[in-house]
């Protein structure tokens, strides 16, 4: 009985924090001719965000993830539909979205020159908190963001992480349960990122903050996100979990890099057989010849294809088995590959 | 509430801008400059000028001159801060878009209020004698003037987010406005027609206006139009600055 309590307090419509119908937002942009041109920054999309989800917005540059998330946060006016976020609606009760939510935007939010203490204090002051509290709230999270010692230092004496790790703390210095992250780490080396992440994620753990951030790097949604919604021109092209959308893709890639150039058109007849897709041959760069194709259950597969070629006497430089990534999930929902963006 | 957020912007400005001892040795430096390298030319001609003074008639033209130009360039920095995000999460936050822009302006005009006091201050050395109460109420007009230019400035910025765009924009109109408002010498010394063309600047109605106050001369035409024109430029400007911090996407 308990268990199913449990199911449906977890689905039920009260928890959603954000909820957006048919949002739409066009600029009008002039043509090569003198004539106006309406461009679709976003082309009416539906988003539901439950709380304590970690919801990651997935699309190349200038797919529309910037121009949502603006809408989300009051800074920017739909054209079409409309939005709840944080219980209020993002059109007529922008004051109480921007009290409840925290944003951080990619480009920054303090002033080279300034100094971090001091700014997140005054932008806490904003939000109504007094000035005691916001110095207390301020060091508590220089402390949780691994900023301890910087509180005087000015933001361009920061390092790249540093300094993104001050954009968050400004972000939730007001407390909110509803946090944006528009592209955190980008431009961030990977260290760095793997760091920040570690943080983003102990958002939910440790404040049980609901989380939604775009980012067109795949390996970050897949690191972070409980679920992903895939952005392509204006639209949403998919919405799953990472291991879902995954599973769309017919297949783990098995690539083979024969010895003997030779020798590939009969490997590649021996893949043929396991094969869920087209085997492509390819001559690679320092000369062998590599042979690939996406197989279902690869795991479960190559032992015999590998049987197979060793009876065949076909000798192998190596063997990939590849497990399929966003970027396939990117490429067979679009056509295009996100790396081309990246 | 909105003044509590005005003066965090504007404490936060202005700590900002006393941390950076060029920008304040610049801007006291200026006025000092004008006084001592131009004010000496202008000495001999005061009497071909018709005025008896020749400071009464120099000072309120610089005053007009830091008031117009100082504010003018203020949205500069404001586009520097746009850049490094700061505009957009203040934006996020609740607090009033007019506050923001108002504490931004509150810091120009104390600086050109602490520039048009060391001014008149020096002025006294070099020999300027006029009505005291005249010169406060001189540079009142002069601060207003000040907050519609900064205020106009800081719309221009939040539009164009460009240095490129808006330095030719601000030297287009600075130029003309410096050289129709008879801030270093009187119109009433060039020909006709450029007296006609600048009767066209709202300005010069000011620092006539200005120059009549310095003297002592509280109730004239003059000093009516110019106390009209500033009101009018002031409300114009906040109007435009306002608009511009509440509009989306600005």
């Amino acid at each position: 009985m308990s268990v199913a309590v449990v199911s449906v307090t977890l689905t039920s419509k009260g928890d959603q924090v954000i909820t957006a119908r048919g949002l739409a937002r066009t600029f009008e942009g002039r043509g090569r001719g003198k004539q106006k041109e309406e461009v679709k920054a976003v082309a009416g999309v539906d988003i539901d965000v439950a709380e304590g989800e970690i919801v990651g917005f997935l699309g190349p540059n200038g797919a529309g993830k910037t121009t949502t998330l603006r809408m989300l946060t009051t800074l920017l006016k739909p054209t079409a539909g409309s939005a709840t976020v944080a219980g209020y609606d993002v059109a007529t009760q922008s004051q109480q979205v921007r009290r409840s939510i925290g944003y951080v935007s990619q480009s920054g939010s303090t002033s080279p020159e300034a100094r971090a203490g001091e700014e997140i204090m005054d932008h806490g002051m904003l939000y109504g908190i007094s000035q005691k509290q916001a110095e207390s709230r301020g060091r508590e999270l220089f402390e949780q963001l691994d900023l301890e010692g910087l509180w005087e230092r000015q933001p361009r004496a920061m390092s790249g992480g540093q300094r993104r790790r001050l954009d968050i703390a400004m972000g939730l210095v007001h407390d909110p349960t509803l946090v944006f992250l528009d592209e955190p780490t980008t431009g961030l080396d990977p260290q760095a990122r793997a760091n920040l992440w570690t943080h983003i994620a102990d958002l939910r753990t440790k404040r049980g903050a609901t989380i939604f951030l775009t980012t067109h790097y795949l390996d970050e949604a897949d690191a972070l996100c409980d679920r992903i919604l895939v952005i392509d021109h204006g639209s949403i092209v998919a919405s799953d979990t990472p291991d879902a959308l995954k599973k769309q893709v017919a297949g783990d890639l098995v690539s083979l890099v024969v010895a003997d150039p030779a020798r590939a058109a009969e490997a590649a007849e021996l893949l043929g057989r396991i094969a869920d897709t087209e085997v492509v041959i390819a001559e690679s760069h320092d000369g062998f010849t590599g042979v690939s194709t996406r197989v279902r259950g690869a795991g479960h597969e190559v032992a015999g294809l590998i049987r197979g070629l060793d009876a065949a006497g076909i000798a192998l430089e190596s063997i990939e088995v590849r497990r399929p990534t966003l970027d396939d999930v990117f490429l067979d929902l679009t056509g295009r590959s996100l790396r081309e963006d990246a | 509430m909105f003044w509590r957020e005005t003066y965090i912007v504007f404490r936060r400005q202005l700590r900002m801008a006393l941390r950076n001892p060029a920008w304040v040795i610049i801007g006291l430096v200026q006025p000092i400059l004008y006084l001592c390298l131009f004010g000496p030319l202008l000495e001999p001609l005061a009497s071909t000028l018709g005025a008896e003074n020749a400071y009464t008639l120099f000072v309120p033209g610089l005053l007009v001159q830091l008031g117009l130009f100082g504010a003018l360039f203020a949205g500069f920095g404001l586009i520097a801060e746009w850049r490094a995000g700061v505009i957009e999460a203040e934006r996020v936050t609740p607090a009033s878009r007019t506050a923001l822009l108002l504490g931004r302006i509150l810091r120009d005009v104390l600086q050109l209020f602490v520039q048009g006091i060391v001014l008149i201050g020096l002025a006294f050395l070099f020999g300027l004698t006029g009505s005291i109460l005249g010169m406060v109420f001189g540079l009142i007009l002069t601060v207003l003037l000040g907050a519609a230019c900064a205020a106009a400035s800081n719309a221009l910025a939040l539009t164009t987010k460009s240095e490129d765009v808006m330095a030719p924009v601000i030297n287009s109109i600075a130029l003309p406005v410096l050289l129709l408002s008879g801030i270093l010498l009187p119109m009433t010394i060039g020909p006709e027609w450029l007296q006609v063309v600048s009767d066209f600047m709202p300005t010069k109605y000011i620092v006539n206006a200005i120059r009549e106050l310095f003297v002592g001369d509280f109730f004239t035409i003059t000093t009516m139009w110019g106390v009209i024109w500033t009101i009018v430029l002031f409300a114009a400007g906040l109007y435009v600055g306002t608009r511009t911090f509440r509009k989306e996407n600005a």
